[in-house]
């Protein structure tokens, strides 16, 4: 189809505004965190140079990525099993399972916050008042998400005939499950952990709230004392999450065009 | 190991197989149905308590009706411009060919941008038009006032920084339906005389009208349930819902501050579930033809 050069000059002016602004920010946080107080004009790495050297800040990038790798590793060890022995014997639960995984899009995070005070009374007294003990609920935050990543991957395979196959040659479940499904769902597998890992980081409802330290909950902490860090560290986190997002995009285009959907 | 049998056979009702989706019946019982549970009762109980439905009278009190008010000014104004901006965009790059640069790069960083929020996209905006923002200051050297009264921690403010999500949500969920309009209908209209304004008039706009309002529900629901974000920009104050739950909640000292807090829970539960009702049946109205 042809178009008019107006037609052409419109449509690009146009994006290019919504490019700036999803850009500006972005490169604001670059220059707010490089800027050097003493010596206006000038730029410094300092605030930089904190997420390391500070101790409180440090730890809790550790804290966030440690607890955002068990979550994701809790998340497989409940949903992988329970899905695959839903696609292989009982198909009929299979609505449920889907209904039950994606309520969490439907239910705001901030009122599972509201009434889980007492759930998280019991879990602390068990496992003490740390930031870990908040990987339990970030698996029902993750369920949507990690449930279409699986299901497409579970969907993409003939599940039931390779199990079929296997069970005949006198495999066990235990060997259907790691030997024969577990390495065909690997890309669904590899983007769930990834979009895991990268809402986890980020999370802050639960966190803020229920006052556990995490690196959200402390970025906002330093902002009062030393703000520069604090966009340092926000633009770090951007970075990162960015990088776990656009290789999940890559992983499922790769997925999509062998599929031949 | 007869118990395989039992697949297939249909007639014969056994438990049996079931039983491996205990744990995971029983961990969303513990971590999803019960806390949800939790606010639904909890907002009708009384402080002694019994139950009644009086403590839904704080619903009316001019606190929660100014946050609710805020948060739907928010929740649309972001929606509307979000489905505008992102539905425009969208159908730019849907006029592109399918594997042009432009095409995947849009829809790669709309995925990204999508999930931003929370602690570092209201850094983000800090950092550009705060008080010393990066853009604050480079107009305040043109003697621009961009920062004026604080407008940035207020509705307008809020209202900016979902937009940074909303537009790329939409950009992702209205790309199928623009897909899904075939240029051949387009070449029809054409053969028979139309205009291009009378085919979108006619032909293009109500086909993809149910997507396109379904979206902008879809993005209203999205900023009213949304509470980092907002937590991180405003640091006191309620001016829309969620934060004045945070204020509920974080207050142990205030009477009935934890029952109040459920009911605005409540309300935000079934603000959300009627929104995302609408979007199912305009989704299902869309499938027919643009599916």
């Amino acid at each position: 189809m042809t178009r008019s050069p107006l037609n052409r000059a419109v449509r690009g002016i146009f994006l290019l505004l919504v490019a700036l602004f999803f850009a500006i920010p972005l490169y604001s946080m670059l220059d707010f965190s490089t800027r050097d107080i003493a010596n206006p004009g000038h730029r410094t790495g300092y605030a930089w140079s904190l997420l390391v050297k500070d101790k409180d800040l440090f730890a809790s990038i550790l804290t966030s990525v440690s607890l955002s790798v068990l979550t994701v590793l809790l998340m497989f060890v409940l949903l992988v099993p329970t899905m695959i022995w839903v696609q292989l014997r009982v198909p009929k639960a299979k609505r449920l399972i889907e209904f039950i995984c994606l309520l969490p899009l439907a239910i705001p995070a901030l009122v599972i916050v509201v009434g889980i005070r007492n759930v998280m009374l019991w879990v602390n007294y068990f496992v003490g008042h740390t930031p870990f003990a908040l990987s339990l609920p970030y698996v029902v935050l993750l369920l949507p998400y990690a449930y279409r990543s699986l299901d497409s991957a579970l969907s993409a395979m003939n599940a039931n005939t390779l199990a079929e196959a296997a069970r005949s040659l006198g495999a066990s479940w235990l060997t259907v499950f790691t030997r024969i499904i577990a390495p065909n769902i690997r890309a669904g597998m590899v983007s769930a952990a990834f979009i895991g890992i990268a809402l986890v980081l980020g999370e802050y409802t639960f966190s803020s709230l229920l006052h556990y330290d995490t690196l959200p909950t402390q970025i906002v902490v330093m902002s009062k004392a030393e703000a520069r860090t604090s966009v340092a560290a926000s633009f770090a986190m951007i970075v990162v999450v960015s990088a776990l997002l656009l290789g999940l995009s890559f992983f499922t285009r790769d997925r999509s065009t062998t599929e031949g959907t | 190991m007869t118990s395989s049998t039992a697949k297939g056979s249909g007639r014969r009702f056994s438990v049996g197989p079931s039983l491996p989706l205990l744990p995971f019946l029983a961990f969303v019982t513990v971590f999803l149905f019960v806390p949800t549970v939790t606010v639904i009762i909890g907002a009708f109980q009384t402080a002694e308590g019994g139950f009644s439905a009086g403590s839904l009278s704080y619903l009316g009190s001019a606190a929660a009706v100014a946050a609710l008010k805020g948060s739907l000014i928010v929740s649309a104004a972001s929606a509307i411009i979000g489905a505008v901006v992102g539905g425009l965009v969208a159908y730019i790059i849907s006029t592109a060919p399918p594997r042009s640069l432009l095409r995947r790069v849009v829809v790669s960083v709309s995925g990204v941008l999508a999930q931003f929020g929370g602690v570092t996209l209201a850094f983000a905006f800090l950092a550009s038009y705060g008080f010393s923002g990066m853009v604050t200051l480079a107009l305040a050297n043109r003697g621009v006032d961009l920062y004026g009264d604080g407008w940035l921690f207020r509705l307008p403010g809020i209202t900016l920084v979902y937009t940074y999500f909303q537009i790329p949500l939409m950009v992702i969920v209205f790309l199928p339906a623009l897909e899904g309009l075939r240029p051949q209908w387009r070449e029809a209209a054409v053969n028979l005389g139309a205009t291009t304004r009378q085919y979108w008039l006619e032909v293009g706009l109500p086909l993809l009208r149910p997507a396109f309002l379904g979206s902008t529900l879809l993005l209203f629901a999205n900023s009213f349930a949304a509470y980092a974000t907002v937590a991180a920009l405003v640091g006191q104050g309620a001016p829309v819902t969620p934060l004045l739950i945070r204020q509920l909640f974080s207050s142990e000292v205030l009477l009935g501050g934890a029952v109040n807090a459920k009911v605005l829970a409540l309300e935000m539960v079934v603000v959300v579930a009627v929104v995302m009702a609408l979007y199912a049946w305009l989704l299902r109205r869309t499938s027919r033809w643009l599916r």
